[in-house]
């Protein structure tokens, strides 16, 4: 179970709005598996279907949490049109064992919702996800 | 040369567990090809036949190598290269 603060669920569904009607991406920073803050991403790849966090944008924040003494935990993305579960491509190219990967997905843009999986060697497992 | 190399998570099967591992090499082809004779199969999860992975991008200290000269980057005493896969999918 993993307890995602309020504010954060709604960072992460403002982004994922903000960039209708591509999929937006961002990296969650925390430390002994609680966030602690998130970084919105330029997607490399200005899509509805992709998602690819612009690699300066990921080597300046890499930087900033070893600064900080974080870790990256988890890993958001969203889905425009789909439900809130891993595609075939985002268990492809799930390189980060050690973070939590996010999905938010506006499939109902007036509901939306977010799960979370780990994606371990092809491997899907979800994690509840509790917004308090 | 030697360069402190930061292997991330995924790859760290074949470092023993090493987070930060060191090698030798004036050229990132060089290090990386070091790093194999230290830590066999790693380079293979790097490169393909033609070059660098698409979705793994390394870096001379904060830059990309594939602005700079890709495989050919100069490294010196002290540098590091840090490997991060790309953090990337699509539904």
């Amino acid at each position: 179970m993993f307890k995602l603060e309020k504010r954060f669920a709604e960072e992460i569904t403002d982004h994922a709005r903000s960039e209708v009607p591509n999929e937006c991406c961002g990296l969650v920073a925390g430390k002994d598996g609680s966030a602690l803050q998130l970084y919105r991403c330029d997607s490399a790849e200005k899509s509805p279907y992709r998602y690819y966090v612009d690699p300066k944008d990921q080597i300046r924040i890499m930087r900033e949490l070893d600064q900080k003494g974080w870790d990256l935990i988890g890993i958001y993305h969203s889905h425009t049109h789909t439900e809130a579960y891993p595609s075939k491509t985002d268990v492809e190219l799930a390189f980060y064992p050690e973070a939590l990967y996010f999905i938010v997905s506006l499939e109902k843009p007036e509901a939306p919702v977010i799960r979370a999986f780990w994606i371990i060697d092809g491997e899907i497992t979800e994690e509840e996800v509790i917004v308090a | 040369m030697s360069v402190q190399v930061q292997v991330p998570q995924i790859f760290r099967k074949h470092t023993g567990g090493a987070k930060t591992v060191s090698a030798e090499g004036k050229t990132v082809r060089e290090v990386l090809e070091n790093l194999d004779k230290s830590y066999p199969g790693l380079r293979d999860r790097l490169q393909d036949g033609k070059g660098l992975h698409p979705f793994v991008n390394i870096y001379r200290n904060d830059e990309d190598i594939r602005f700079l000269g890709y495989l050919e980057t100069e490294v010196h005493e002290g540098d590091t290269i840090s490997i991060l896969p790309a953090v990337a999918g699509g539904g």
